[in-house]
């Protein structure tokens, strides 16, 4: 059985359908290209499946469970999890606050053991210290070092690399990635991309949704592309196979 | 250790210690003038040769010790003024006050919850102890805690609507509560009205905290040393609390939902738990500062906690440095103590706290002193 399967998921705003009837599913340890031109519905997906839009109509089973209607948090706990395509990190807060913002579910949220047990949270601080360290040092060797510098003071390049680390330290199931290369070089792109690969190959479970312009990217790391226009599913299967079919090209280029 | 950083840390609390000492002692309104003015040199000095850096590194290294110096240097003021009404009551006012804007601190500037409406907090707080107090046994120091938490849970029926909006319409709530307040308070007649209400002052296992101490020859320790020492008391508590909190997971995730809600929320953080949780114990400080409040004046009236109160509680966080606990101790000493003293600026206080206000936030928008980045363990040192 697949890991994920979306059924017939729409989402309106007012008169507009900014995602019509997709059906798409995604197995274990598959890497997926959603790709399609500006305002293709791409994004509207991620926020749908993420809960972050209601949808109109539709099913999204995951893990065997259906999470339509849920609430973010509950997405977040069946093991999905997101970078944005516009950077959210909180740049006022050290990189570890970041991680241990996406390491929620495996923290202590009670106030009394927060305030009173000290010892236990301490011990608990330098566990996540060290995993943290251990994450961000299978992306750049740098990193780990910038620990506890702000978010902000971080290069493109890192804030990226910390958001994607944010997504990743909770052991997801699925990592939606929205346009990772955004803003950055073709060098920076790369290397990003390699540092995926390399995530992937930590936990070869761990299945990824892919938003990317970048056709070179999409070529190298994905599997099977999804193709979509104007909120519905143009066609579907591996990159070299879409990137022939003249109805992809047409939605591209548009008709002459 | 570093001996020296210590030595500095020590030499900056000692001037803080002379600068409030200054303050207290002025009668005449140039004597006031030229402690302020001469506190402004000294503490700019300090702060241009490092001072304040070095009782922040010491405190860094050592926080124990150097909170330890700040309660000594806090209880060497107090007996110094051991005799003077007047001073232990401004003493015992301020840091009343900092309890107060501590919990306004956690919901404002951590969570990110704008409460305008902290008097009223305070004077649910005031109220209950009064109430409390006149008609039933309860032991005193259970009324100070019944007195936070009753503002909690009225705090708790306001997030209902809270919730429901963000930033601007949040706070128009929180005003209109405040308002709300004061207008039940007047009309309301059990209540005493707008004359108020009058409290008999704590006891605490028979000990009255009303009588005067005599000693000696004509020596005499005013009353009001009891209620400072439990408001010191209660200020190291909340500032404990305060500072686990933020250092914290549960400070981290106040920090997301003020930051980015949508991104706490889509890793998992409950944003609206967090939210009411930061209200309910920003209000259970209020209210228990308020409580104290009331049984050391002896007597609250509506006009006590007023909007414009409210204001100055904020006033204090935003001077201060909104998200520093640290920062609001100054603050509230600058807030409370100088229109009291200075009686020319009485009249225009709130017209002048406003000019201050918009003049911190125009030029130095994190407030005096700044909040600092959050740092676990030992600070990335390996």
């Amino acid at each position: 059985m697949s890991l994920l399967q979306c059924t017939d998921v729409t989402v309106r705003f007012g008169g507009l359908t900014a995602l019509n009837k997709l059906t798409l599913t995604i197995d274990r340890g598959e890497v997926l290209g959603l790709i399609g031109p500006n305002g293709s519905g791409k994004t509207t997906f991620f926020n749908a499946l993420t809960a972050l839009y209601p949808l109109a109509m539709g099913q999204i089973q995951f893990d065997g469970k259906g999470l339509h209607g849920q609430r973010p948090q509950a997405i977040y706990a069946a093991g999905i999890t997101r970078t944005f395509q516009r950077s959210r990190l909180c740049l006022s807060l050290s990189v570890f606050d970041n991680l241990m913002i996406g390491n929620h579910r495996a923290l202590q949220r009670d106030l009394w053991f927060n305030l009173l047990r000290r010892r236990a949270l301490a011990g608990e601080i330098e566990d996540n210290i060290e995993r943290a360290r251990a994450l961000l040092a299978t992306f750049s060797k740098r990193l780990p070092d910038q620990l506890f510098a702000p978010a902000g003071a971080l290069g493109m390049i890192d804030r990226r690399r910390v958001e994607v680390c944010r997504a990743l330290i909770s052991r997801p199931k699925l990592l939606l990635l929205d346009e990772p290369s955004a803003g950055m070089t073709h060098e920076e792109t790369r290397e990003l991309m390699d540092d995926i690969l390399l995530a992937r190959q930590v936990d070869p479970a761990l299945a990824v949704i892919l938003i990317e312009h970048e056709m070179g990217v999409i070529e190298r790391i994905t599997q099977r592309c999804v193709v979509l226009n104007f909120g519905q599913k143009l066609c579907e299967g591996p990159y070299a196979q879409v990137a022939a079919d003249p109805a992809v090209q047409q939605a591209y280029l548009g008709e002459d | 250790m570093n001996r020296s950083i210590f030595v500095t840390a020590l030499l900056c609390i000692g001037l803080f210690t002379l600068i409030a000492y200054g303050l207290l002692i002025a009668e005449e309104q140039w004597h006031v003038g030229a402690v302020a003015i001469g506190a402004i040199v000294a503490l700019a000095a300090a702060a241009k040769l490092g001072g304040l850096a070095a009782l922040e590194r010491a405190h860094g290294d050592s926080p124990g010790r150097v909170q330890a110096m700040l309660v000594a240097a806090t209880l060497v003021l107090l007996w110094r003024f051991h005799g003077d009404h007047f001073a232990l009551l401004m003493i015992a006012k301020v840091m009343l006050f900092c309890v107060a804007c501590l919990g306004l601190n956690v919901q404002f500037g951590y969570a990110g919850v704008v409460n305008f409406a902290g008097a009223a907090f305070l004077g649910i707080g005031a109220y209950t102890a009064a109430v409390l107090m006149a008609h039933t046994a309860i032991p005193h120091l259970l009324v100070i805690l019944i007195g936070g938490a009753v503002a909690a849970a009225i705090g708790l029926i306001l997030t209902l609507p809270m919730l429901r909006t963000r930033g601007h319409y949040a706070a128009l709530i929180t005003i209109a509560f405040g308002i709300l307040f004061k207008t039940f308070l007047e009309v309301n007649d059990v209540l005493g009205g707008p004359q108020g209400l009058k409290l008999q002052g704590m006891e605490v296992l028979g000990f009255a905290f009303n009588d005067n101490i005599e000693y000696g020859e004509e020596g005499e320790v005013s009353f009001y040393l009891n209620y400072a020492l439990l408001a010191l008391l209660i200020l190291i508590i909340a500032f404990a609390a305060v500072r686990r909190l933020e250092r914290s997971w549960v400070g981290v995730y106040l920090d997301a939902v003020r930051i980015d809600e949508l991104s706490a929320s889509v890793f998992g953080v409950n944003v609206g738990r967090w939210k009411v949780l930061a209200f309910a114990f920003g209000n259970f400080l209020a209210g228990v500062a308020g409580a104290v409040f009331a049984a050391m004046t002896g007597f609250i009236a509506p006009a006590d906690f007023t909007l414009s109160e409210s204001l100055i509680l904020v006033s204090i966080v935003i001077l201060g440095g909104v998200g520093n606990p640290w920062s609001i101790v100054p603050a509230a000493a600058l807030i409370v103590v100088l229109p009291e003293k200075l009686q020319v600026i009485q009249e225009y206080r709130i017209l002048l706290f406003s000019i201050l206000v918009v003049l911190i936030l125009r030029f130095r928008p994190d407030g005096l002193i700044p909040r600092r980045l959050r740092v676990f363990g030992q600070g990335g040192k390996r």
